[in-house]
């Protein structure tokens, strides 16, 4: 089959290039440029978006000798989840860009563009399954717990699934290393990347205030009374305890944590840890990895962070809301997050939330 | 690499095969040692293989010997003439440099860098949807600031869309108001009859790898009893103007080649020119929507294509993928793909720009090449279309 192989210069998607060459595909290699200004060299840990990486992915695909092409997509990039990234911090969201990269360039720009060209499939380096089914492809959690990434992925449709290959869901991270080494690949041994990749200092904060402004707000408790100031209330997020710079102690001594972001009061609102306790998520923007359910209260699991757990729950679609009710409360929980459903280990389908059920009330961020 | 039957190497604007003659000469060099700056025997053993590549040369591009100062690339080349006069005439309250917008990197980038760091002021000159600078606007814009102006560099044709320039109407309104005319001249030279005598500019750049012989070579010629400042200081090798041992095999080489181009220049043009024939019309009537670019006064060699709606990094691909290799002729900034300066210089919109593609034919090209080309064109084109509207 012919298929593009999208090479970051890291070393996961190094080998499932190679994997896919050798299991007899026709593989081209493509980096994609994502910065218009790419950083010269890596600073630190951070492997993205820089020369050196595009060098990297290069020298992989000379070994396994494949063609290796850069393709422009800063423009797409920068429109699908730059943008989106900041206007949802702006409005007292938390996003993900990496799950907005996944559903906007790897699997839409880069799919399409690959598909229009003759090319079947898109092969990454995400940690995480495609399984066939007798409903068609399913995405499922990869072999390595760890680093399972079928979180970020919950937001391709089937087609998209369908036009994905992932050799690395049966393997473990640190057999993807060895197999590097024993390949001959220099990145063998690169630094995993951590943070986003479009903030190379790492400092989100930071970067944040150079495109929101620096507007300084009050920190309330829940009753109204002023605790102390900040410059941004972008900058914080739900569940947050450290950086607070509380001049107020609390009555009875303990830590208080951020509940709510008014970006329109430019007001950050905090209280006890109980406080954010949340047994009822809801979410928009609904994207089903294989079939649609029925309107029906099922069981399932939900996962709202990255790495997090899988929580028991119930889930009811309504036609327009996905509404997921937890056995067991979780604490801390910010709206623009991706709400995930599992059955089992695999993926059902993903919303963006907009409304927990905190004791504060609603998060709503618009 | 050895290239395949399978293959077309359709890039000859971008690097050629070295010829025999010149591997051949250059290789007779590499395991004799000698500086051509040492006395001692050795010494000037390499530094008559030296001499006779400079009258060569010299001969090959209607120059004296004394007048070609080698560098190692067509870049040092650029580089040399664009600083080396903008800090010699400084101090005479020269700072503005004329140029074309449609000049190659090399001399685009040095002077951006004057401009940025050395306050230089760029006069830019005017060109034609055909990629031609327009002589007239060159002409008044030159003498209403001539007492102001350090250098006019312009190339003498186009490495991506192949346009011959005006150059020696330029060089006689120069040479009217006394100022200095350099022409990067590295595809020309080879390809189309080029004397630096007869043209009457002052200095000329020119590389070995574009005409068969070897890469990491190149030359300024500039006019006798010229003074520039050197932009590399060391021994002062060549005339106290560049300085860095002289790399003697490379120098046969170039020297083999550029004696062989010039033998062979009429069969080579005229041979190249019908197969540039043979691939236009072979490709107009296969692909619709597809326009050469380009003025009636070009290099024989290159064929450059707009394909409506097609991106050219798409068009690459798929053509790479079928053996044949052509270029997009775009800058690569940080491996980015962007759009030609050159064509958006000819008033193409970016997307045009962007929809574009050269294949430079060479000596070693053959029908079979272009066969191979027009075989494959018009699927890859829809498929790179379809690609264009995700």
């Amino acid at each position: 089959m012919k298929v593009i192989a999208a090479m970051s210069g890291g070393v996961d998607s190094a080998v499932a290039a190679a994997r896919a060459v050798e299991a007899g595909h026709e593989v081209i290699g493509v980096h994609l440029a994502l910065s218009s200004n790419p950083q010269k060299y890596r600073s630190g840990a951070r492997g993205c978006c820089t020369v050196e990486d595009s060098h990297d992915a290069r020298r992989v695909a000379d070994i396994i000798g494949i063609p290796f092409y850069i393709w422009d997509m800063a423009s797409e990039f920068h429109e699908g989840v730059v943008d989106n990234f900041i206007s949802e911090y702006s409005i007292g969201r938390t996003p993900n860009p990496c799950l907005r990269c996944n559903e906007k360039i790897k699997f839409a720009a880069v799919l399409n563009r690959a598909r229009a060209m003759g090319y079947e499939k898109v092969v990454t380096g995400h940690y995480a399954k495609v399984v066939d089914s007798p409903t068609g492809p399913t995405l499922n959690r990869a072999n390595d717990p760890e680093k399972d990434q079928s979180y970020v992925l919950a937001v391709l449709t089937q087609d998209q699934i369908a036009g994905a290959m992932f050799p690395l869901g049966d393997t473990h991270k640190v057999d993807v290393r060895a197999e590097a080494e024993a390949r001959g690949f220099a990145l063998a041994q690169k630094p995993d990347s951590h943070d986003i990749c479009f903030v190379p200092s790492g400092d989100n904060a930071g970067w944040l205030r150079e495109r929101l402004g620096s507007e300084s707000g009050s920190i309330l408790d829940e009753d109204g009374k002023k605790l102390g100031s900040h410059k941004g209330a972008y900058t914080y997020t739900i569940g947050q305890r450290k950086g607070l710079n509380l001049t107020v102690p609390a009555n009875d001594g303990s830590p208080r944590y951020v509940l709510k972001i008014e970006p329109l009061s430019n007001t950050v609102v905090v209280g006890s840890h109980e406080k954010l306790a949340v047994s009822e998520i809801s979410g928009s923007e609904i994207k089903w990895c294989g079939q649609v359910p029925g309107n029906e209260l099922l069981r399932g699991f939900a996962q709202v962070r990255a790495h997090g757990q899988a929580l028991p729950c119930s889930y009811k679609f309504d036609g327009e809301n996905l509404t997921a009710t937890l056995d067991q409360p979780l604490y801390g929980l910010a709206a623009g997050q991706a709400l995930v459903i599992y059955d089992g280990d695999r993926v059902v389908g993903s919303a963006t939330i907009d409304r927990t059920d905190q004791a504060i009330g609603s998060i709503n961020g618009s | 690499m050895a290239i395949n039957s399978a293959t077309a190497y359709l890039d000859n604007a971008a690097t050629t095969a070295m010829v025999p003659e010149a591997v051949l000469a250059m290789s007779q060099q590499l395991g004799i040692v000698g500086n051509a700056s040492s006395l001692h025997a050795a010494g000037r053993s390499a530094r008559k293989v030296v001499e006779e590549s400079r009258e060569a040369i010299a001969d090959a591009v209607g120059a004296s010997p004394s007048e070609v100062i080698f560098t190692a690339s067509g870049t040092e080349a650029n580089n040399l003439a664009l600083k080396g006069f903008y800090w010699h005439r400084f101090a005479e309250g020269r700072n503005s440099i004329v140029t074309s917008p449609i000049e190659h990197h090399a001399i685009l980038d040095p002077l951006e860098w004057l401009v940025k760091h050395e306050n230089a002021k760029w006069l830019e000159l005017d060109v034609d949807q055909d990629g031609q600078v327009k002589v007239e606007d060159a002409i008044k814009k030159i003498a209403a600031e001539a007492n102001l102006i350090s250098l006019i560099s312009i190339m003498h044709s186009n490495n991506e869309v192949g346009s011959i320039q005006p150059v020696g109407e330029i060089a006689a309104i120069a040479a009217e108001l006394s100022l200095p005319i350099h022409t990067d001249a590295v595809q020309s030279f080879g390809k189309i009859p080029l004397s630096f005598r007869e043209l009457n500019v002052t200095a000329m750049s020119l590389s070995a790898h574009k005409i068969g012989g070897p890469l990491g070579i190149g030359a300024l010629v500039l006019k006798k009893g010229l003074d520039l400042t050197p932009v590399l200081h060391g021994g002062g090798q060549e005339r106290d103007l560049r300085s860095g041992t002289l790399d003697t095999p490379a120098i046969a080489g170039f020297a083999a080649a550029a004696t062989l181009a010039i033998a062979e220049l009429n069969s080579r043009a005229s041979r190249v020119s019908k197969l540039r024939d043979r691939l236009i019309s072979g490709v107009l009537a296969k692909v619709e929507n597809a326009s050469v670019n380009g003025a009636k006064d070009h290099l024989p060699g290159i064929a450059h294509f707009t394909f409506e709606g097609a991106e050219g990094d798409a068009l690459l691909l798929l053509l790479d993928a079928q053996g044949v290799q052509c270029s997009t002729g775009s800058a690569c900034s940080a491996g980015v793909p962007r759009p030609s300066h050159v064509l958006l210089a000819m008033g193409m919109n970016d997307k045009r720009a962007k929809s574009s593609l050269r294949f430079s034919i060479g000596t070693s090209t053959t029908e079979a090449d272009i066969d191979l080309v027009i075989s494959v064109i018009a699927p890859v084109v829809e498929r790179a279309r379809a690609a264009g509207l995700v």
